[in-house]
């Protein structure tokens, strides 16, 4: 192999078995920023030897046999010092007898296979709430999703320093919370699960609404929330909402090709063309759903959030075209997400629904309630919705003034260029002979 | 990026030999891997070609010849779709799939990168081939 080859190896070998190899270490020290370090010195011990000896046939194994003995060594050294402290009178340090005992755990679980139950430590601790959010979603790119720290700030669209920055104090905040390397006790489990879900969704929603610059959509971190999902629904087989938050993904991922036309402006999924989604994502979407129906019923519960949302993307999903989309169905599905999830923003979703399926008068109602209420003032969709419901009632002038609003308050140059063309379509038809067509 | 892993045909599999206990605990084990990491999109295998047949093209003229074929070497026994963010991943995930001979002995495995829907163009024949689903997509 050539030199940029087994560099090029190492790299991929790496993407592939870092996240396993720091929980690995973990678990030993406790730590999950020291685990890190011990994890790249064995990185950097692959870098030396496999140009010259090779690549292992297993690499994995190898990493985390070179990781676990420098963690080890360190251990060791610890309890060495921790006993002469002792010798000198000093009292016992705790840390130094907790240590001792755990070289004998360490080397005994250093036989023993639960890696699966180490990257479920290594996902918990990750997404821990005292962390921030984003340090919560950086700390998660770099520890399992085998993200460098320069390909994360190139996600975000922040400087790399800003992300280098964050994953430190958040190592440091872990360590000065004193928080422990383990899944979550059974009644922490299902609120910190949900902010596992949390942690990877916000990731998948920055790929497929790049909130910020002029992307319309980041496919490449899409597809990173997803991998983070499906190993998640590996490691939580039997968790409802696990395999609807994939289910959800892989749906809406399913769409993106068709998200953008060839001159790369954004469709309104009723417009999308259908032969440009993925029926292999589809498939899994749909597969992932029924699981987590399965998995509910089992449980006697209702369908959790993510699951209703994918049930309504399966919807979509089923429909050959947008006419023959079984909207009073979806409508159901969004009353049960609003029980669920009494937010505004949901509400709104739902008068869309409620319009195609029942008519646009009903669902101006909806939405004519949202803007008294006042919650949704910054949020472009609710003047962009009221405009559609407007125009469908024939009052093209008040529909504009809306599209102009929603144009304002949009946060992507892609989207704001969709809404203000709209507002030309639309001075085009009424220039043409005024008065829209009524949709009741 | 999306990648098609293709297992050739071995002298037993053509024979029909199911797969020991070993060797499907190897795929297995491999396939769990490739779910574990999230990268595994879809797995199948195919029935030997003593079950199939081919359409031979000649001109105008089409023949179906019946299986057996006799390149063993040349023919797909099964295939593996994986999810990966470079090639270079693609392949050392290729590297660790099992060797699908039952003895350990000399066999091919091709690795191929799928088209994504763009690369088809925006002809109208293209477009009928996605609207049956053919070229999956990104």
């Amino acid at each position: 192999m050539a030199a940029t080859d087994v560099g090029r190896a190492i790299d991929a070998v790496w993407r592939i078995e870092s996240a396993r190899v720091v929980a690995g270490v973990a678990r030993l020290v406790r730590d999950v920023g020291l685990a890190e370090e011990f994890a790249h010195d064995a990185l950097v011990s692959a870098l030396e030897h496999w140009p010259r000896d090779g690549v292992p046939d297993n690499p994995g194994a190898w990493l985390m046999t070179a990781a676990k003995r420098r963690a080890l060594d360190w251990l060791r050294q610890v309890a060495l010092h921790a006993r002469k402290h002792d010798e000198l009178g000093a009292d016992a340090d705790a840390r130094g007898d907790h240590v001792v005992s755990d070289i004998a755990d360490a080397i005994a679980d250093a036989e023993g296979d639960v890696i699966g139950d180490d990257l479920l430590r290594l996902i918990f601790t990750a997404c821990h709430p005292v962390l921030s959010a984003d340090a919560r979603i950086a700390l998660t790119l770099k520890l399992l999703g085998g993200l460098s720290t320069e390909e994360i700030a190139r996600a975000f669209l922040v400087p790399e320093a800003t992300v280098a920055q964050r994953i430190v104090r958040a190592k440091r905040t872990l360590g000065e919370a004193k928080v422990p390397f383990e899944v979550p006790a059974a009644d922490a489990l299902q609120d910190r699960l949900a902010s596992v879900l949390e942690v990877v969704y916000a990731i998948y929603n920055e790929g497929y609404t790049a909130t910020r610059g002029d992307d319309w959509m980041r496919p490449g971190l899409m597809h990173d929330a997803l991998r983070l999902g499906r190993m998640l629904a590996e490691l939580a087989r039997d968790d409802s909402e696990v395999h609807g938050l994939v289910a959800l993904m892989e749906l809406q991922t399913s769409r993106a090709a068709a998200r953008v036309d060839p001159e790369g402006r954004p469709v309104l999924l009723t417009d999308q063309d259908r032969s440009r989604w993925d029926r292999l994502l589809i498939r899994r979407g749909l597969a992932a759903l029924e699981r987590a129906r399965v998995l509910a019923e089992a449980g006697r519960q209702a369908l959790g959030p993510y699951a209703l949302q994918a049930a309504i993307a399966a919807c979509h999903a089923r429909a050959a075209t947008a006419a023959e989309t079984d909207w009073p169905g979806i409508v159901a599905l969004y009353d049960a997400l609003a029980q669920a999830v009494p937010t505004p923003v949901v509400q709104l979703n739902r008068a869309v629904a409620v319009g195609m399926a029942f008519g646009p008068r009903q669902a101006l109602e909806i939405v004519d309630a949202l803007q008294r209420g006042g919650a949704l003032r910054d949020y472009q969709w609710l003047p962009s919705v009221r405009a559609d419901l407007l125009a469908k009632l024939g009052r093209l002038g008040e529909a504009q003034a809306e599209l102009l609003r929603a144009a304002d308050l949009a946060r992507n140059a892609r989207e704001r260029d969709l809404l203000l063309e709209r507002v030309h379509a639309m001075a085009r038809r009424s220039g043409a002979g005024g008065g829209g067509v009524t949709d009741d | 990026m999306r990648y098609m892993i293709i297992v050739k045909a071995t002298p037993e599999s053509e024979r029909g030999v199911m797969p020991g206990e070993a060797l499907i605990a190897a795929m297995a084990d491999y396939h769990e891997q490739l779910a574990k990491a999230g990268v595994l999109l879809d797995a199948a295998g195919l029935q030997s070609s003593a079950k199939g047949w081919r359409v031979r093209h000649d001109g105008a003229q089409r023949r179906i010849v019946d299986g057996p074929f006799t390149e063993t070497k040349e023919l797909i026994a099964g295939y593996t779709i994986i999810q990966t963010r470079s090639r270079d991943e693609a392949l050392e995930w290729s590297r660790r799939f099992p060797n699908p001979t039952l003895d350990g002995s000399a066999c091919e495995i091709e690795v191929r990168q799928m088209f994504e829907l763009e690369d088809f163009g925006d002809s109208q024949a293209a477009a009928r081939l996605r609207d049956m689903g053919v070229g999956g997509g990104r």
